[in-house]
């Protein structure tokens, strides 16, 4: 199939996409890669930071804390929510063979997604909204800031209800078919976060927005935070499930292999919907205001997401080995070897698992409860969110942007070398930040703490220090060649793309497969009690009982 | 797998319950407003209760924690009860299990056996504003 032809204009000829539609999965894209690209920016000012080295200089910002939160808002943020909503759309309208159900829809939620970037990178570029991502009350932001935010998350609710309502459609016409699995994958992540980020909605609209505007004079400082780490725990779920679904539902076929167990697959992301809401306290153990009881039982539930966790090892591995045998790998690893490293979207993948088993290891010690007192807002934190979001996410989208977007505009990769020279870079660059992070937070060093002036810097910091600086800048080479690779693929390839979306066929057909695997509705009813119950009594408490008088400050 | 998280529950629950190791609860709440008026905040310092007590009250505020500098003998039990008079902060003493947030609002209430004499930098190590870097402050325990 060509799909560019000689003059290089886009002709693309995508099976079930409408234009309109891939024109809009292609603008998530864009601006997920300009939100990495300028946050990413940000970055290595950061890590030289550590060492001493102040460039701030030389960076359009008012201070290491505005750049601070432009790196956290532009990453965690926006790049996975925008790539998400792109990659998503394509899933579920390729997984179903049918365009959204809703076009408008469609569009609403791209520009309810959009307007509300707009809206919130105003004040953060402004320096008005100098609060970090965590954005935690009584620092106060102009209203701007949250209501683009909300605006961003209610467009992911639309484009959510389309997906769904799509779905609908699809079984209509399908009564009795098992769902496409990437789909599937898709409209967990999807009902996952629309429980999840009740959270998030209900602090920026009932309790931020109205403060922001100067309506109220004051509000619930515990309380805002509690509802932030309601949605913020299960957010890097948002995350991580479709990082899953490409692991999951791609990759196997990737490197020629198959799916090592259907029912598995489907159990481990059902299980991640209520396993993902009932444990935001783990990230509040040191919180005044929380009795400690209900910190030990988020705990305990924190510590069952293990399960899925390691359902989703198991599972991944064991459909990667199909792959390394069938290609001829032999022995207990040798078959590892033997995965087409050659191909950069599984390169990208690989790598980003392997560093994954090292923040998931380092997660472990942060759930733990009192154990946690030795690593609480250290760097070590830092630590362990670069090498999941930053490394096993982020990567893993890099993998998948490196066979997607050539699939959206019809040209091949530009650069296939370039593109597994950025994956190890991006793997090598991680794993010496990700290590000097870890080991400054073992050190005591504070994050989100401009270093290079505090009186107290421990002069044992230092040698840490010079592995994040040497990570961060291998990582500003590596994110550089990624823009590169993608900007030549859309602009100057003039090759017509050989690619198809990849889908895994499981190992065997389960026939016999229970049917609550292929249903949502008990799940998600279940999960909404669960976190009902591990939620409102606390969060009742300090409505109730909390003080509402506490007045907004801006300290930058 | 199972038995492998049943040991690192157990553990957990036994350094808390056991060995004392406990993260901070629910100490009451207090009005940032009225601070100069609610007792312990009308008076931040330390108080020799006696027996080898000591209660360290403490305010957190960008950007600088009242008192600095507090000094405690070895072999003392300190009980440090702090609060914020704007927004959220936090209180680390490195070599020390003392890690907890500071909030307008609320109480917070942390105990700790000061064994050995020696000194000991605490920081606040939660975005407060721009100067939330050189916030931090000196604890000297004294031989006996």
């Amino acid at each position: 199939m060509t799909r560019a032809n000689a003059a290089g204009s886009l002709s693309p000829d995508i099976p079930y996409v409408p234009a309109g539609s891939r024109r809009i999965i292609l603008a998530y894209l864009t601006l997920a890669m300009v939100a990495l690209a300028l946050g990413g920016l940000v970055g290595p000012f950061q890590a030289l930071n550590s060492i001493g080295v102040n460039l701030y200089d030389y960076l359009p910002v008012t201070s290491y804390y505005h750049g601070l939160t432009l790196h956290g808002v532009l990453l965690v943020l926006v790049w996975t929510t925008f790539f998400i909503a792109g990659f998503l759309s394509l899933v579920t309208i390729h997984g179903f063979q049918r365009p959204l159900s809703s076009r408008g829809l469609e569009r609403l939620a791209f520009w309810s997604m959009t307007l509300g970037l707009l809206v919130a990178a105003v004040p953060i570029l402004l320096n008005r909204a100098t609060v970090l991502f965590t954005a935690y009350p009584p620092l106060r932001a102009h209203p701007a800031f949250y209501i683009g935010l909300a605006l961003v998350v209610i467009g992911t609710w639309l484009l959510s209800a389309n997906v769904f309502l799509t779905y609908r459609d699809w079984r209509r016409e399908n009564p009795g078919k098992r769902t496409p699995l990437i789909a599937f994958g898709a409209m967990v992540t999807l009902a996952m976060w629309d429980l999840a980020s009740l959270g998030i909605a209900v602090e920026f609209v009932a309790l931020l927005i109205p403060w922001s505007l100067g309506l109220v004079e004051g509000t619930n400082v515990l309380l805002a935070r509690s509802l932030f780490w309601f949605t913020g725990h299960p957010i890097v779920y948002f995350w991580l499930l479709p990082t899953y679904l490409s692991w999951y539902f791609m990759m196997p076929k990737q490197v020629g292999g198959k799916l090592f167990s259907e029912s598995l697959a489907r159990l481990a992301f059902l299980l991640f919907i209520p396993m993902s809401l009932p444990v935001g306290f783990h990230h509040q153990y040191t919180d005044p205001g929380v009795p400690t009881s209900w910190k030990l039982v988020h705990a305990f539930f924190t510590f069952v997401v293990f399960f899925p966790s390691a359902l989703t090892m198991f599972t991944v591995l064991a459909s990667l080995e199909t792959g390394g045998r069938a290609r001829g790998g032999k022995g207990a690893v040798g078959w590892f070897f033997r995965l087409p490293w050659k191909d950069p979207s599984v390169t990208a993948q690989l790598l980003a698992m392997i560093l994954f088993a090292l923040g998931g290891i380092s997660g472990l010690i942060n759930a733990s409860y009192n154990l946690n007192l030795s690593v609480h807002n250290t760097l070590w934190v830092v630590g362990h969110f670069h090498l999941t979001v930053g490394t096993a996410v982020t990567l893993s989208f890099m993998g998948i942007t490196y066979w997607l977007i050539p699939y959206l505009t019809g040209r091949a990769l530009y650069s296939p070398g370039m593109a597994r020279l950025q994956a190890w870079l991006w793997f090598i660059g991680m794993a010496l930040m990700g290590r000097g992070q870890h080991w400054l937070g073992i050190l005591d060093a504070p994050r989100r703490t401009m270093l290079s002036d505090a009186p107290y810097y421990a002069a044992e910091w230092l040698t840490p220090s010079y592995l994040v600086a040497a990570g961060g800048i291998v990582l500003t080479v590596s994110g550089f060649l990624y823009l590169l690779n993608m900007a030549l693929t859309a602009w100057a390839s003039r090759v017509p793309a050989q690619v198809e979306v990849p889908m895994a066929e499981p190992l065997q057909d389960e026939a016999a497969m229970p049917v609550a695997l292929d249903r949502l509705r008990p799940w998600v009813v279940g999960s909404a009690i669960l976190t009902a119950a591990a939620w409102v009594p606390m969060l009742w408490y300090m409505t109730v009982a909390h003080p509402w008088t506490i007045r907004g400050f801006t300290m930058w | 797998m199972t038995v492998v998280l049943a040991v690192f529950l157990g553990a957990v629950v036994y350094a808390a319950y056991g060995m004392g190791i406990q993260v901070p609860t629910d100490a009451g709440q207090v009005s940032p407003d009225q601070l100069a008026s609610a007792p312990p905040f009308n008076e931040p310092g330390v108080k020799d209760l006696g027996g080898g007590f000591y209660q360290v009250v403490m305010l957190a505020s960008a950007f600088q924690f009242e008192p600095g500098e507090i000094t405690v003998p070895a072999g003392s039990d300190v009980e440090f009860v702090l609060t914020s008079r704007d927004v959220i902060h936090g209180f680390r003493v490195p070599g020390t299990t003392i890690n907890a947030m500071v909030m307008p609002g609320q109480v917070t209430r942390i105990l700790y056996h000061f064994d050995e004499p020696g000194e000991y930098t605490f920081m606040c190590h939660e975005y407060c504003g721009t100067g939330h870097h050189v916030m931090s402050g000196r604890i000297v325990v004294t031989a006996q």
